[in-house]
């Protein structure tokens, strides 16, 4: 961990909808900018590159574009695309804000899911979307992974899970609170039926994300520098009043701490994703 | 008629009976069961055996403290991912002898320092939430004062969850949203009423399935009421088979929310 990664955060990263990728507008083709060491990047190179610069920080992606290089091609079958939600606490600029996110991820809410084929292995997936609302969890984020986890405990299937979120999404208020005790309650069920669950890790996982369903992965790994924690760092130097040791809330501490099972890279995540699944594949799995 | 910021205010008042209180006044024989087995012992979360009319059951409260000093031992109570840990150990032993689990909630949150992240304060919630879903005894929890966050719902997995007149349960403080939302902490106010988390918004929601009177502070009158009701559930639970319970609790949860999930009409389906 070098000490730019550690001092590059702005304060209040996840409640201003995320540091993401910057683009340059000065040239004429839009330029992505790692935010650790300003490299610039032609959208197609970096692509190409699985938005992982040459310094070695994992950007952030969609999730569209993580299944598109997560899944074998054409494999993936969106569930649940139809669902979306409304403003059921009347909550003050949530209509817009939900607008804007729509407009800008292009995606209904904060989580898609689906079913795949991993390298030939068949699985449940939902990956969420950090440019809807910094993944946060609301109700129809709720509902989506309860019913992914139910359709995979009924169809015998692995679940792969990629996560990104700031947490319970505070506009859907106590509402959001709940989604974590019901997809926790729909991972038990899935769990105690024998069904495998592997939850990946990503830039950031926090909250009410990570006091739930992200932390109750039969195997969790991660993605390198991901920070991934309960409270947010800004919050704990509030309370402690002491300077955060270095490191603190990467995946790498989490690791160190027990949390983690392996920390993998970006390049080698869909091997070791496939490699478990086959690991898992029959025997007594539901 | 008080508004969301002064029930929140009046929730977190230090003249507010704490969990402690309710337990020695609503069980018989209370004996204090410390530690997780792990780490440590949470001071911040309190639990332990009594009994309730001559049945054994578990009890466990996060407790604030009733003075500066208890305050301080408490840690304000906000418990440590140990806590957590401790709360469910009494509660795998609830299941194995067959105890109803008892909980009172009255935390700001769980803790939010150094060590709770290097103990895994997600974790530790997170497998509470789990395990509560399917632990085969009754639960119930019962929010006493404040109600903060996933600090709150680890102990909140319940069959019925109950909430007292002045108590609150939200996904995040007043304070905290404003500040995040508007950049000032000062619209708490707005907050409060914007996030719902009165008791009685709480049960609308069907988020708690009792708000329980709080006879203007008269503690005798809300322990007499509570006598009743703790009563009433007990029969009602015991007469049920612990799957019917099960199903019941994971039910309650998985349909929080949903009626304001909706479903994008296709124009095929229209033409159809």
């Amino acid at each position: 961990m070098s000490l730019p990664m550690i001092f590059r955060k702005s304060k209040n990263e996840l409640e201003k909808g995320g540091r993401s990728m910057s683009v340059d507008v000065s040239r004429e083709v839009p330029m992505v900018k790692c935010p650790v060491c300003t490299r610039s990047y032609i959208p197609d190179d970096i692509r190409k590159e699985k938005y992982v610069c040459a310094c070695g920080h994992h950007m952030r992606m969609s999730a569209r574009q993580r299944i598109d290089f997560l899944a074998d091609k054409d494999s993936f079958t969106e569930l649940y695309a139809d669902l979306f939600g409304s403003d059921p606490l009347q909550f003050p600029g949530y209509r817009e804000k939900l607008e804007q996110s729509r407009n800008k991820s292009e995606e209904q809410e904060g989580v898609i899911c689906g079913t795949a084929d991993i390298l030939r292995q068949p699985c449940a997936v939902f990956v969420m979307e950090s440019q809807f609302m910094m993944g946060s969890m609301g109700t129809v984020v709720g509902e989506k992974l309860t019913r992914l986890f139910e359709y995979a405990m009924e169809h015998h299937l692995p679940v792969v899970g990629c996560t990104v979120s700031g947490g319970a999404r505070m506009q859907e208020g106590i509402l959001s609170l709940m989604q974590m005790a019901k997809v926790s309650g729909a991972v038990k069920r899935y769990s105690d039926a024998g069904g495998f669950y592997l939850t990946i890790l990503t830039d950031p996982t926090t909250g009410g994300v990570t006091a739930s369903f992200a932390m109750e992965g039969d195997i969790i790994i991660s993605e390198p520098g991901a920070t991934i924690g309960f409270a947010g760092a800004r919050v704990i130097e509030q309370t402690v009043r002491k300077k955060l040791p270095a490191g603190f809330q990467k995946a790498e501490f989490l690791m160190e701490h027990g949390f983690i099972d392996k920390i993998v890279p970006r390049s080698k995540l869909k091997n070791v994703t496939a490699h478990l699944l086959a690991l898992h594949a029959g025997g007594t799995a539901i | 008629m008080k508004t969301a910021y002064e029930r929140v205010k009046e929730a977190r008042s230090v003249e507010r009976p704490t969990g402690q209180d309710f337990i020695t006044g609503l069980f018989k024989g209370f004996i204090e069961l410390h530690g997780d087995r792990r780490f440590s012992d949470d001071t911040a979360m309190l639990g332990g055996l009594a009994k309730w009319k001559g049945q054994a059951v578990t009890v466990l409260t996060t407790e604030k403290g009733k003075d500066t000093k208890e305050r301080i031992y408490r840690n304000f109570g906000a418990p440590n991912p140990e806590g957590y840990r401790k709360a469910l150990r009494l509660m795998k032993q609830a299941e194995k002898f067959g105890r109803p689990v008892i909980c009172f909630v009255d935390t700001s949150g769980a803790y939010c320092g150094i060590g709770a992240e290097e103990r895994g304060q997600g974790q530790a919630i997170a497998e509470n939430l789990m395990e509560m879903m399917t632990l085969r005894t009754p639960i119930l929890t019962i929010l006493i004062g404040e109600g903060g966050s996933g600090g709150a719902l680890a102990l909140g997995v319940a069959d019925e969850v109950w909430i007292l007149e002045n108590a609150v349960y939200s996904v995040i403080s007043p304070e905290g949203c404003a500040s995040i939302l508007w950049k000032d902490a000062a619209k708490a106010d707005e907050a409060a009423k914007s996030l719902h988390l009165t008791a009685e918004d709480v049960k609308e929601l069907h988020v708690a399935e009792k708000v329980i009177p709080e006879y203007d502070g008269n503690f005798n009158a809300i322990l007499e009421e509570l006598r009743g009701q703790i009563e009433q559930w007990m029969n009602k639970v015991t007469s049920c088979t612990i799957e019917e319970l099960l199903e019941k609790r994971y039910a309650r949860f998985r349909a929080i929310g949903s009626e304001y999930v909706k479903e994008i009409v296709s124009s095929q389906e229209d033409d159809r």
